[in-house]
């Protein structure tokens, strides 16, 4: 990196929690239903109704809080956060304030190719709120004609609010990955950025020194509309070369002009300004008085603690350690999810070998799954077989070769391991027949036999696909290595 | 005696008994409805088929001996703020003039639960705020003792149909003195009862942390029995308080031994119309001679009150109000003529060069909002709103609300400690008997001193109830306020009917026009 500016970056990202319900009503929290159809007086904001807060909710947020070392506070409060907009039904949303459910945590972010320094980001805070309803604005004929769906509206929301640590959109993007893969692991959202079940906005400056030496810091951006993990990392891209020559054309620091917002582009590849307001937004926080406060017990939070399972960071550390994987291939096998890890654990188990269980769900079983679009849950050759085979490979019943064959064979019939070896016709050559074999083939091929022997010993590879052909069990290996000696020895 | 003389507890026993006819009670009142609200006012709508056809039906019920509710075939009226299913809430507001609501507060469910007969909709101050029921955008009430006055507000329509005989029951809602002050003013009984001991779960809010819904009735008894029916927890409400609910109805009638009252200077300062203070000191008096013993205690806190409220109210009612913005709820403005007036500033403006004047420009959103705002609210309404949105703006906040909330801990406080000594404090509910019609409309201050004496149990979170206890020289109903620590509605009721099986200031009617 020779740019002679550092990215400074903070994230915040908003997840859709899974719950039935809604933060503050019994409304179903289902995506793509027929607009204002999931919708009733309270989250529709009818005079007269008063929220009453979804536990589960508050359990989901204090899972994901929990999960990222953040402190809890023993007592916290809703705050109603007031502006004036067709989605928001109430003209304010609850959110959380001063006193957010949850704050002071962090997580470490690596990348598997090493790209950049191994480092621990802090989290801010972590709040609760409700989502505003959706807006759609159709133009046409100069009639500005505006729908709007509030079935979203009082979805529960949670706001995950970063240091500015990252240093690089790359950073950034190592970020969202870990928290994504995170959040799935503590199934507490589906993460779906289409459907709007993750979002991300971005705080983005540059720290900079003058040709005096003096530090100075650019103008903070926040950029909004980004409807992808790649889309963020372009658009920080972008940001930063902006701001670059913003600041060379202009010098403008942190603090001479109010901070912005700017649109991600994802077409057009660039950000744009946003309209800015005259005064700026005073949001009137208080204290939502038709809610009582929340307080959490120390029990409550060793509960949710103690069930939150073993998790993305100590998972990849225990593959890498126990079973030897790399640490390449074990974020490869994390990325999965924890229902794979759990497939590659039971595997690696019972066969021994948690690298050949590694690589075997790495290229076969992974590779299926994406060609036939299923999950791990529904792949058919469960992890006991799969495992049983694997420890065939290792006492030699079987090649790789043919054990490949096997395992597509159990894909297609759903057989076990033994049943389809049998249909195959696999079974244990003796080494006298293969000896047997060998010299066969070496009758048969004078002129191999006078090549190797000439040095030439790759020339021995003709032979393992003529062995195959007169008996498909023939170990390929061991077929060369005999072929090898009783070419030496004669 | 006529039926719409007796109290709502006397004409249930004869609906019991069946010496009448929930259809001839309502009817009765009905009828009077008819001859006398022209003049009063009371009522915004009233639905006399509906309400007979609910009689009809209780009676049927009750004569195949099928188990009945609490006020079967009792009329009630209810303040035009609380939601009924099907029906309007206009709030007394031009802005929620053609609001239906789609469901059912939970207080008026349990009216329909308790086999009430909903008679129809009271008038009331703007949003419940006011304290003269003046500031309705739909109609103005009388005071049935002097139509020339003011039935009180908010719940002034409430008051002033008890009072007239129009309805034995009202159920009316108290944010800083609208169910108390009125009922002083008019001459009934009416109880603000402890916050969150009756769901607010369909009062369409004005400020959320100190609205609650009470009964109206003629006597302590008859407040006794609407309470049974409304109070209770609420699941809906998360405010409200998980206590048992208490059958105040049979309790009431037990008289309490070595009762002590707190009397507070603070509730006989300067200012103190002779004839109240004559008629409250009159009424201790009678309470002594019942046996209990009165003490001189203190709430310092007390002359901060109506500065506090009036920064808490407003500021939650500037929040709870949002929502009528011509969007989602309320009167939005023509918008063919606002979209012609914005285009002819915004080409006035382009005219004359005027860059900052097109940047300052509203949107066709924001002018929508401003005009449907300015048009649907009447002025209290929107001075409250400024003055909330104001005391909640960031760099004011701290010195407004939260110092307001930490100077309501204080009045709080206060209580706390007196009842540590006393069992109830006794005083006046209103500096004065009722005002004339128009007298403080132009002096919003003059207004808001009408709440001295009671904002205190809506800061404090504590029940009071307004009995009448006598008259003025000019022949107007005076209310003595007691005030008990949360939860004790039983004692206050009680108290209550101690003083009116003592008095009969509770049986006066006043001549109807």
């Amino acid at each position: 990196m020779s740019d002679p500016y550092q990215i400074v970056i903070g994230l915040e990202v908003h997840v859709q929690l899974l719950t039935e319900s809604k933060l503050f009503c019994g409304c179903s929290t289902r995506y793509g239903a027929e607009p204002n159809t999931q919708t009733c007086p309270i989250c529709t904001g009818m005079p007269g109704t008063l929220p009453v807060m979804n536990r589960r909710a508050f359990e989901l947020g204090l899972r994901t809080a929990l999960a990222i070392d953040c402190q809890i506070a023993p007592f916290t409060k809703w705050d109603r956060k007031q502006y004036y907009y067709p989605d928001l039904p109430k003209g304010y949303q609850i959110s959380q304030f001063d006193l957010p459910f949850s704050h002071d945590g962090w997580m470490d972010i690596r990348d598997a190719k090493g790209r950049f320094e191994p480092k621990r980001v802090g989290i801010i805070r972590a709040h609760l709120e409700e989502d505003a309803g959706k807006s759609m604005h159709d133009e046409h004929a100069g009639e500005a004609d505006s729908r709007i769906d509030l079935n979203r509206t009082g979805t529960p929301l949670l706001e995950i609010v970063s240091q500015p640590d990252m240093r690089s959109p790359l950073e950034a993007r190592a970020y969202l990955d870990e928290l994504k893969l995170l959040l799935e692991y503590l199934a507490v959202s589906d993460c779906n950025m289409q459907e709007g079940s993750l979002r991300v906005d971005a705080n983005i400056n540059l720290h900079l020194t003058t040709d005096s030496g003096e530090n100075v810091a650019t103008p903070i951006v926040e950029i909004k509309n980004m409807n992808s993990f790649r889309a963020v990392e372009r658009a920080l891209e972008y940001e930063a070369k902006r701001q670059w020559q913003v600041w060379q054309e202009t010098g403008q620091r942190l603090g001479d002009v109010p901070k912005q917002t700017r649109g991600w582009d994802d077409a057009a590849n660039l950000t744009r300004g946003q309209r800015h307001k005259e005064e700026s937004s005073d949001y009137r926080y208080f204290p939502d008085p038709d809610l009582v406060p929340v307080r959490v017990s120390t029990e409550e939070i060793e509960q949710v603690r103690a069930a939150l399972g073993e998790l993305p960071a100590a998972l990849r550390a225990r593959l890498e350690k126990t079973y030897g994987v790399s640490l390449y291939d074990a974020d490869v096998l994390v990325n999965q999810g924890r229902a794979v890890v759990a497939y590659y654990l039971e595997v690696a188990e019972t066969c021994g070998d948690g690298k050949m269980a590694s690589n075997w769900i790495q290229q076969d079983v992974l590779r299926t799954l994406k060609e036939q679009s299923i999950t791990i849950d529904a792949y058919p050759v469960r992890p006991a077989q799969l495992a049983e085979l694997l420890s065939k490979v290792r006492g030699g019943e079987v090649d790789t070769t043919r054990a490949r064959e096997v395992l597509a064979q159990m894909l297609a019939t759903g057989h076990t391991v033994t049943q389809t070896m049998s249909d195959l016709g696999i079974e244990r050559v003796d080494e006298s027949q293969l000896v047997e074999l060998c010299k066969q083939l070496l009758a048969a091929n004078p002129k191999v036999v006078a090549e190797v022997k000439a040095g030439k010993f790759q020339a021995a590879g003709a032979l393992i696909g003529q062995a195959k052909k007169l008996n498909p069990n023939a170990n390929p290996a061991r077929v060369r290595e005999i072929c090898l000696e009783l070419i030496a020895q004669s | 005696m006529s039926l719409t003389d007796l109290s709502a507890s006397q004409i249930l026993a004869d609906l019991n008994a069946r010496r009448v006819s929930s259809v001839e009670v309502a009817q009765a009142f009905i009828d009077r409805i008819e001859r006398h609200d022209k003049a009063i006012g009371a009522f915004l709508r009233y639905d006399a088929s509906a309400a007979l056809a609910t009689a009809r039906e209780i009676d049927e019920r009750r004569a195949a001996g099928k188990p009945v509710g609490l006020l079967a075939g009792l009329p009630v009226a209810v303040k035009d703020l609380l939601c009924s299913k099907g029906d309007l809430a206009t709030c007394g507001s031009k802005i929620l003039e053609n609001f239906r609501a789609p469901y059912d507060s939970t207080v008026v469910a349990g009216l329909k639960k308790a086999d009430a007969v909903l008679l129809g909709r009271t008038n009331l101050d703007e949003f419940a705020m006011g304290g003269s029921t003046e500031n309705s955008a739909l109609g103005q009430t009388r005071n049935p003792w002097d139509t020339t006055r003011t039935p009180g507000g908010s719940s002034g329509g409430s008051a002033a149909a008890v009072a007239a005989r129009l309805t034995p029951l009202a159920v009316g809602t108290d944010t800083g003195g609208s169910i108390r002050q009125p009922a002083g003013l008019c001459g009934i009984t009416g109880m603000k009862p402890t916050y969150g001991r009756v769901s607010r779960y369909g009062l369409v809010a004005f400020a959320s942390s100190l609205d609650q819904a009470g009964p109206m009735g003629t006597s302590a008894e008859d407040a006794a029995l609407l309470l049974e029916a409304i109070a209770g927890h609420d699941p809906a409400d998360s405010t409200s308080i998980k206590a048992p609910s208490v059958a105040y109805s049979k309790s009431v009638s037990q008289p309490l031994a070595g009762l002590t009252l707190g009397l507070a200077p603070e509730h006989f300062g300067p200012g103190l119309d002779a004839d109240v203070d004559a008629a409250v000191r009159e009424a201790i008096r009678v309470y002594e001679s019942l046996g209990a013993t009165v003490k001189q205690v203190s709430l310092p806190h007390s002359k901060y009150c109506v500065a506090t409220y009036y920064i808490i109210a407003p500021s939650e009612a500037s929040s709870n109000l949002a929502r009528y913005d011509g969007v989602h709820f309320g009167h939005r403005t023509d918008e063919r003529a606002m979209l012609a007036e914005l285009n002819a500033e915004r080409q006035k403006l382009t005219a004359a060069g005027d860059k900052a004047g097109l940047n300052r420009l509203d949107t066709p959103l924001v002018r929508m909002y401003r005009r449907s705002r300015s048009e649907g609210f009447g002025p209290e309404v929107k001075r409250r709103i400024m003055l909330g949105t104001y005391a909640l703006s960031s760099g004011y906040y701290d010195a407004y609300y939260l110092k307001a909330l930490k100077v309501r801990r204080l009045i709080r406080q206060d209580f706390d400690a007196v009842f540590q000594s006393v069992d109830l404090i006794a005083g006046p509910v209103t500096a004065s008997p009722a005002f004339k019609l128009g007298e403080k409309v132009d002096d919003p201050l003059a207004m808001y001193l009408v709440d001295l004496y009671t904002v205190s149990a809506n800061l404090a979170g504590i029940p009071g109830i307004s009995i009448p206890c006598g008259f003025s020289a000019g022949g107007l109903p005076i209310g003595l306020q007691l005030q008990a620590p949360p939860l004790e509605e039983d004692r206050l009721l009680r108290a209550a009917h101690m003083f009116q099986q003592a008095t009969d200031w509770h049986t006066r009617r006043p001549n109807l026009p």
